[in-house]
Parts: structure tokens; sequence; C-alpha cells
């Protein structure tokens, strides 16, 4: 056993009386999941946020073929010296409710209406207690995540709940009016529908109404073999195949207890840095793009370009899907392959730095960025904010360096460390990552060693379950995966980094105009995929 | 100033099938969508005076069919030189270019949109997904159905997620 079971946070909690049991079935040790009382619940999230610790994610699960009746809560949390630990609580599945925890974490306040969704959990005490993921067409007592409820034939809308609408925060103010957006857009995104709140060109609130690309993917999970599991794992955001795809792997070979050769995890960490590369390219020519600077939006797409070109030759896909399996990666790489990726990855982060020298020089363009759009550091790092957001806005968690994964735990991973909050800062940060993410390229297929890129597959006993995080190129993914008796999966659930950024932009926008909101927005550019799920 | 120009006159014209020699202009590759992109330009001509307007609506994909949309309008493909282009109204449109299997969420939005074109009106369903709801499966609750399950669809082109190119060619195969 490489690492030793994390006792820390079993410690502190014990201190201020709460008693927690280890769970044995759960892996890896050094992110432990402990057990503890009902009433606890709250009291242990509190003591997190006294210890200092980051909320990571809130879930629920059923006990599936262990014990049909049981049905349990989950929460993660991560310290940045002891690391993660997961707790979990019985709920009584007669009659079930569970005490809320965004009273001292804000960002747990959806997932919590999201299990109210999904499991018909009471959250007691929650600020907010309208429906989320589900709409208001959805028959009432319509719980998918239940083993009860059927997921295999379309649900049908309730036609009394048709007229229904969504309850948004009203203004009484004469001088106030409404703006509703989506959920089709005008651009070629996502759906997604956002309510405006503006005085004049003011905008005085913004509230987000998404879940409309759910897609039911918790539920398709359970039952599925781990490969057919993998592929659905790697479409729950497109953007970020090779985050969701690894964590998913990653969580599996946690729950096996296995590990993944040297040379498997080093053509990971590239796919992670090269999609990480064209995203942050692309979505800089994207966020220039909205400001009326279409020279950087053509330059830069041109690079994402060419990084597909090379990906479909490497890897055999322009975006990267399907590169990741359960044991290793898809695709060796030869030497000459290793050389034009070298080379591309160099070209191209030199390219980014000339065009950034034009960006910093262009005042049309730096007059819109600089100072719209701010999060303060406070917000930040109460919501928890992930990824390039955070890190634009003074809070820097990074699972590369939290969660110690290979390649990275090899690796010197340096982390922008920005202040102002703001879209240029935002920005900045998504250029350092560039040309870090090129570095490190460049250093792990220098350094690539020989060896198998694929580890046999053991699937696990039932009820065995691990937790991984992996930094994708929007921030921290996390994901829970437990298994079931024939070594299929049970119950498996992710939290893409824009369930928690999606909070950010919500705040971020109550200082711009109403015209500065798509330039504001794609500087976050949250999934919605990725959150809806 | 200078300097955007000197980049801009440094890269030159990259676009498909033009004369330049970029590392990724492979020859073949760019014949074949030159000849592509000429018969739709003269479909489009023919057709839709030169024009022809898309109205794209994600009804629950996973974003990749978008990247590859936008991927359709970078300066490689520069799709809008044979006069095609993504329009903000489905009032102006003259196809509608659906990707994602249809979601129980999206499912009255889409069909309001199909609505809101004026007729004729022509559909693409874009992905595995739009097609045959793809990996996440028929059998979910989730998922009001393909879709072709929800509104009169005209052309198919499969994918995870179609190329580029694969994608100018089924808006050619709509036209005809």
């Amino acid at each position: 056993m490489k690492h030793l079971a994390n006792t820390w946070f079993a410690e502190q909690l014990s201190n201020h009386n709460i008693y927690t049991e280890y769970l044995e079935d759960h892996h890896p040790a050094r992110m432990p999941c402990l057990d503890i009382r009902h009433l606890d619940w709250a009291n242990a999230s509190k003591t997190a946020k006294l210890l200092g610790m980051r909320f990571v994610a809130l879930w629920a699960a059923q006990a599936g073929q262990q014990d049909k009746k049981a049905l349990y809560a989950y929460m993660a949390f991560v310290h940045p010296e002891h690391r993660y630990a997961l707790l979990r609580t019985p709920i009584n599945l007669e009659n079930p409710e569970i005490a809320s925890i965004s009273q001292h974490y804000i960002a747990a306040y959806r997932m919590e209406r999201n299990m109210q969704d999904m499991f018909g959990i009471k959250v007691n005490d929650i600020f907010d207690n309208r429906w989320w993921i589900k709409h208001e067409h959805w028959p009432e007592d319509a719980h998918p995540l239940l083993d009860s409820f059927d997921g295999n034939t379309p649900m049908a809308s309730d036609p009394d709940r048709a007229d229904i609408d969504y309850d948004y925060v009203p203004c009484d103010s004469e001088c106030a009016y409404e703006i509703p957006v989506g959920p089709v857009h005008a651009g070629i995104i996502e759906p997604g529908h956002f309510r405006f709140l503006a005085v004049g060109e003011k905008i005085l609130n913004m509230e987000e109404r998404l879940g409309y690309v759910h897609k039911g993917i918790e539920k398709a999970m359970q039952g599925r073999n781990v490969e057919d599991a993998l592929k659905l794992a790697g479409r729950v955001s497109g953007d970020s195949t090779v985050g969701h795809s690894w964590v998913f792997a990653q969580a599996c070979e946690y729950a096996a207890d296995m590990s993944i050769s040297t040379r498997a995890s080093y053509i990971r960490g590239v796919l992670c840095e090269r999609e990480r590369m064209a995203n942050h390219i692309g979505d800089i020519g994207a966020v220039c793009n909205d400001a009326a600077f279409a020279f950087m939006h053509v330059q830069c797409s041109r690079l994402r370009e060419d990084m597909a070109r090379l990906h479909a030759e490497a890897f055999g896909h322009r975006l990267l899907m399907d590169c990741i399996s359960i044991g290793g990666v898809s695709r060796d790489l030869s030497t000459d392959m290793c050389q034009k990726l070298i080379q591309q990855s160099r070209d191209i982060a030199a390219e980014v730095e000339h065009l950034r020298a034009i960006y910093a020089d262009a005042p049309s363009i730096q007059q819109r960025v600089i100072g719209a759009g701010i999060v303060s550091i406070e917000d930040a790092t109460d919501i928890g904010l992930l990824g390039f957001v955070g890190r634009a806005s003074g809070h820097y968690p990074d699972a590369r360096i939290e969660a110690v994964y290979a390649p990275y735990d090899e690796l010197n991973v340096p982390i922008p460390k920005g202040k102002l909050g703001g879209v240029s800062t935002r920005v900045w940060v998504r250029f350092e990552e560039v040309a870090n993410a090129a570095r490190m390229i460049i250093q792990l297929l220098e350094h690539l060693p020989e060896g198998n890129i694929q580890t046999a597959w053991k699937a696990p006993q039932a009820g065995e379950s691990g937790f991984a995080a992996i930094e994708g190129w929007r921030g921290e993914i996390a994901a829970w995966v437990r298994f079931a008796q024939d070594g299929s999966i049970d119950r498996y659930f992710v939290r893409d980094p824009s369930a928690i950024n999606w909070l950010g932009l919500e705040l971020a926008v109550r200082t711009v105009p109403v015209p500065d909101f798509p330039l504001v927005n794609k500087s976050f550019n949250c999934s919605y995929a990725g959150h809806d799920l | 100033m200078l300097r955007i120009l000197y980049q801009i006159m440094k890269v030159g014209t990259i676009t498909e099938a033009s004369l330049s020699n970029g590392p990724f202009n492979q020859g073949e590759q760019s014949t074949r969508f030159e000849l592509l992109g000429k018969q739709l330009e003269t479909a489009i001509k023919k057709r839709f005076q030169g024009s022809l307007a898309i109205r794209l609506v994600d009804a629950g994909s996973c974003n990749g069919c978008e990247l590859e949309i936008h991927a359709a309008n970078n300066a490689y493909y520069d799709i809008e030189r044979f006069g095609v282009h993504f329009t903000a109204s489905p009032r102006f449109a003259d196809m509608l270019l659906v990707t994602g299997p249809v979601s129980i969420n999206m499912k009255t939005a889409l069909v309001l949109t199909y609505e809101a074109m004026p007729a004729p009106k022509l559909v693409l369903a874009m992905g595995d997904c739009a097609a045959n709801c793809g990996v996440f499966g028929v059998d979910n609750y989730a998922i009001a159905g393909s879709v072709a399950d929800i509104i009169p669809v005209d052309a198919v082109v499969y994918g995870c997620p179609p190329s580029p190119t694969a994608l100018i060619q089924a808006i050619l195969a709509t036209l005809e």
C-alpha cells in the first residue's frame, strides 16, 4: 500500500464529539470515507468549515444490492494539507430527511436541491426549496434515482403542471425590469435560462435556471459494464472528455485497488494537458470575440484546429474522446508522434505568447476586459470556486496537487495566482495555464518511460467504492463509484467544476451592464451538460 | 495595429484548398473539401439565392457537436464562404440544425423553435445522439427520443461528433 489511511479528519471530528467509523470497503485509504450519525450531519460540516476545509460535493445513494432498504447521504471535503475525506450517513428510507449544510457551505445548496429532486429526501432548513433539475412539468412524485423509479421509459410530463412557471426572484420596484434569456441562446452554445433583473443598463440580479440538458446520466450509469460506462462518462461534458474519462477510470481503479503503468499515466497527463491547452486557447479567442476583437478569435481558432488535427492523427479523435481506458490508455505513442506532439505544443505555446503581447497592447479589448465581472476573494473562497475561475479570484485549489495522482506527483505544477477576479484576470490565468500545460506536455513526452499502456482490469467485489478527483481544464472534477455484484456499476456520482462555478457567474455579473454579460459568461465558460448530467 | 497586420500577413490564407502550404494542408483532403464546397455553393446559389441561414438548437448534446460546428466556422473550413451562416433567430432560418438526444426538459423549446421557423424548413440532425440517442440510450427516463421522434427530420449525419467535413457534406445532402 503506497499510502496509509488518512486519520486526520476522524481525529478532528472526534475532538468535536462526532463519532466516526472508518469504512473498509471504500478506497483509496488516503481519501477515507467515514460513517457518522445522522444527527451529526450539519455539525460535521460546521466542523469541516472551522478546520478550513473546502467543500467538494454532496450526493446520495441507495445501497443497492447490499441492502435494498438503505439510503445514504455523502459529502466530500478537502483540506489543503490533509487532503480529501468523505462522510457518509444513513437516511431512513421510510421518512427520508436530512439537515441542510448550506448555512456552512453555500455551494452545497444546489446539490441539496438536486438530492430532493432525485431521491425525495427532505432537506431541513434549506433556504431555497425550489425544484432544480426537476423542471415544473415533471410529475410531483418522480424521484429518478430511487430504485423504485422506472428509469427505462421516457417520463411523461404531468399535464396539470404544464403552466407552472419557476418561481424566479421577484422585484417590486417600478424601475426594474426583467429580461428572460434562453433556453435557446443566440449563438452556438448549450441551452439554459437566465433571468435578468435590470435597472437601465445595469444588472441588478441574474438568476440561472439550468437542467435543460439533463439526460439522466446517473441513472443510465447503473447496471452498465465498465466499458460502456466509460464511454458515457466521457460524454458528460464533451469539451472536457479527457478529464471526465480519467476521473471515472481513476475512481474504478481505486475501487479495484489497482495501479496503472507509469507510461499510461504519462500519456493520460499529456491528453489532459493538451485538452487544457486547446480549450483555453479556444476560449481566449471567444472572449475577445465577444468584445468585438475578432482578430484574436480567428487566430485562436486556427491554433485550436491545428491541435485537433494532430489529435486525430496521434490519438484517433479530434476532441480526444475514448482515449483513456480502464487500466490505461487506448492508444500508444510512437517516438515520431511524441516528437510531433512536443514540436507542436512548443510552437503553439510560442504563438500564443506572441498573440498575448498583441492582446495586452490593444486598448480596445483591454478597456472591455479590465474590471469587468469581478468576483471578490471573499466570495470566491466562500463558494469554493474551482479551476481558473478560482485562481483568478485569489482561491487556488488544484486537484493535481491536492489529490496527489500520477503523473503530477512527479511534476512541478505551477499555479498562476490571480487576485483581481475580473475577466482580464481569468484570461490572464488561462494564458498562464496554456504556457504551463505546454511545458508539462514537453516534460512528460521527453521522459516518457517504456512499458505497457494497459493493465488488466479485474472487477472489485460488490459494494466496493472508490473516490477520485482530477483537475480537468475547468477545475477539479470529483467522482465516486460503487460496484455491483457482476462488476457492473451500481452508482456513479460525478461533480463537474461547473456545478460550483455557475454560482460565481451570478455574482460576477452584478457589476456589469447587460451587454457585458456574454463577455463575462464566456470568461467563465461553465458547462451546461456537465452541470445538468 | 502594425503587429496585428503583420500577424495576419505572416499566417497568410490558411483556408482549405487555397494555395498556401500550411503544415496540415494535405492535398487529398483539401481537394475533396473544395469539391464539396463548390457543390454546396452551387446548390445554395441555385436554391437560396446564395445564402443559407441555419439556426442551431442543442437539444441535449454533450457539447462535443457544438465544438465541431465552431470548427466549421474557423479559418480552415470557413463554411461562410459557401453562403452558410448561423443565425440568432429561428425567424430568419432556412434550416434547423439539431444536436443531442432530445431531453425531456428541452422538448418544448425544440418544438417551439421549429414552429417559429418560416416554411419551407429543413431539419438536419447532427451526431449519433440526434440520430438514435447514442450513448445516452433510448431506454432513459430523461430522453424524450431522437430528433426524428419529435420533429420531422430531412437528413441525419452520424459521428460522435461528426467532423466539420462531414457536417458540410450533410448540409449539402440535406439541400439535395
